[in-house]
């Protein structure tokens, strides 16, 4: 069992909340195709705001802080705040397109000691890219970036969302991470837009090419083991919670509303009225979350797949219900495995459907 | 080793969960969680007390233990994260490596 494992489950044990992600603006340079977010300014928060936020979270435990956007650098405080953060001695993680770094930036990036970077790069071929950021010259600008902050000998990770756009492309971009000398993360997820709107699930790629990247030894380790067919699923497992979302982690959104996690968007309180500790512990949203255990699972509950499958219960609340089955982890299953999920068999189908995700919430984050 | 001092590195990110100290190398993600002894060190590792100090008036009155058992612990504990650039450690006190406001 590692230190952090250890780590984790005693913060569950306590409920504190060890992640913490921060989105300091939707505001963006780039209109992804797949991206779920409104990019227009509904009075996102001060400095002041975000750094009296800061303070609440080192009060409340929080050791890990993923700063992200939208752009985040479309924040002239943006700088200011990582070195807040890094005064409170948050281990911080920075996700960005880094179309505006330069060699400044990235020396301040690793002056303030940021532990991560996190980049979004679709392909090794700038037209692909660019024409998924809808940024002219965001390839080139994106993968100089990427130099400047391997010179200042900073942790980059390439982060990758496979989807119609560059179905063709994800060798091709390991390859350039390769060559830039950072890490590589594909994920084949594409989630509706905060505002209901799922017309850019069509942007997701065939379920049927999903084994071609689950039985990739470089993406996934031992296929063997990451394809098996799962065993019946133990007492231990149906005691045990769907995520960490809402136990140990939260997300907060550029107008201080709190939610389980950027993919989970049930509001849960803002910070603009309560204080982080009020939101965290009383939020009757947020008990509800915690209260859910795997047996708890209406479908689930009764699936094989259920101790291994990547159920995200946000997207499951997205379809309906939040006990739900998320129906984009069941096809992943399936194709992971070729074994059907319960969902499946419960509907009649022995493939899964195309489109399956068919009926979504509309959520409405309360704006300030 | 014991007539050093002792700073804590600004490279770091630190919490205490449930009472224990959590330190990990920003520059090389190596993780550590400090026991009782370890954390006593480590808030007082300004940079301007020498460790001989910090352990006879903050370790061996509060835990009991002998001066020559402290020192033995304190040395293993400075080397291991004085190694990951955790602790930075000088024969010369450093008045300006205190590391961050509200260390930890």
């Amino acid at each position: 069992m590692s230190l952090m494992y250890e780590m984790n489950e005693k913060a569950f044990e306590h409920g504190v909340p060890l992640s913490v992600h921060l989105d300091v603006t939707y505001r963006c340079n780039e209109r992804c195709v797949h991206c779920y977010l409104d990019h227009d300014d509904h009075g996102e928060m001060t400095t002041a705001e975000i750094k009296g936020i800061l303070d609440q979270l080192a009060e409340a435990g929080t050791f890990f802080l993923t700063f992200s956007g939208g752009e985040v650098f479309l924040r002239r405080d943006f700088l200011d705040l990582v070195a807040y953060a890094r005064k409170l001695l948050f281990n911080v993680k920075v996700k960005t397109n880094a179309v505006m770094i330069r060699e400044r930036e990235a020396q301040e990036l690793r002056r303030l000691g940021v532990e991560q970077i996190q980049i979004s790069v679709y392909s090794h071929r700038a037209e692909v890219h660019d024409a998924i950021t809808k940024l002219p010259g965001s390839w080139a600008r994106t993968t100089r970036a990427i130099r400047f902050l391997k010179e200042q000998g900073l942790s980059v990770t390439i982060a990758n969302v496979l989807m119609n756009g560059n179905l063709d492309d994800h060798k091709g971009a390991q390859a350039l991470a390769q060559e830039l000398g950072v890490s590589y993360t594909l994920d084949p997820t594409v989630s509706p837009k905060m505002d209901g709107d799922h017309s850019i699930l069509n942007l997701r790629v065939p379920g049927s090419y999903l084994p071609t990247v689950f039985h990739d030894t470089s993406l996934v380790g031992n296929v063997e083991e990451y394809c098996a067919a799962p065993s019946t699923p133990g007492e231990d497992v149906l005691n045990g919670i769907p995520c960490s979302a809402g136990h140990t982690s939260c997300y907060i959104t550029p107008y201080a509303d709190v939610f389980p996690c950027v993919q989970f968007p049930l509001p849960s309180g803002n910070l603009r009225q309560q204080k982080f500790l009020d939101i965290w512990r009383n939020s009757s949203h947020l008990e509800e979350v915690r209260s859910i255990r795997a047996r708890d699972l209406t479908t689930c509950s009764g699936c094989g797949h259920v101790g291994t499958c990547s159920r995200c219960p946000g997207l499951a609340f997205m379809e309906g219900n939040m006990r739900g089955p998320s129906t984009a982890d069941c096809e992943k299953s399936f194709y992971r495995t070729g074994i059907p999920s319960e969902n499946m068999r419960q509907r009649g189908l022995t493939v899964p459907a195309p489109h399956a995700l068919q009926q979504l919430v509309q959520i409405a984050p309360a704006l300030a | 080793m014991s007539n050093v001092y002792i700073a804590r590195s600004t490279a770091i990110a630190s919490r205490v969960l449930a009472g224990e100290t959590m330190v990990m190398s920003v520059t090389d993600s190596t993780f550590f969680t400090l026991n009782d002894v370890a954390t006593a060190i480590w808030h007082a590792a300004d940079g301007v007390t020498p460790l001989t100090e910090i352990v006879t008036q903050n370790v061996c009155p509060e835990f009991e233990i002998t001066p020559q058992e402290a020192f033995t612990d304190a040395e293993e504990f400075v080397r291991e994260l004085a190694t990951h650039g955790i602790l930075q450690v000088s024969d010369q006190p450093m008045p300006d490596q205190d590391s961050v406001a509200g260390a930890a």
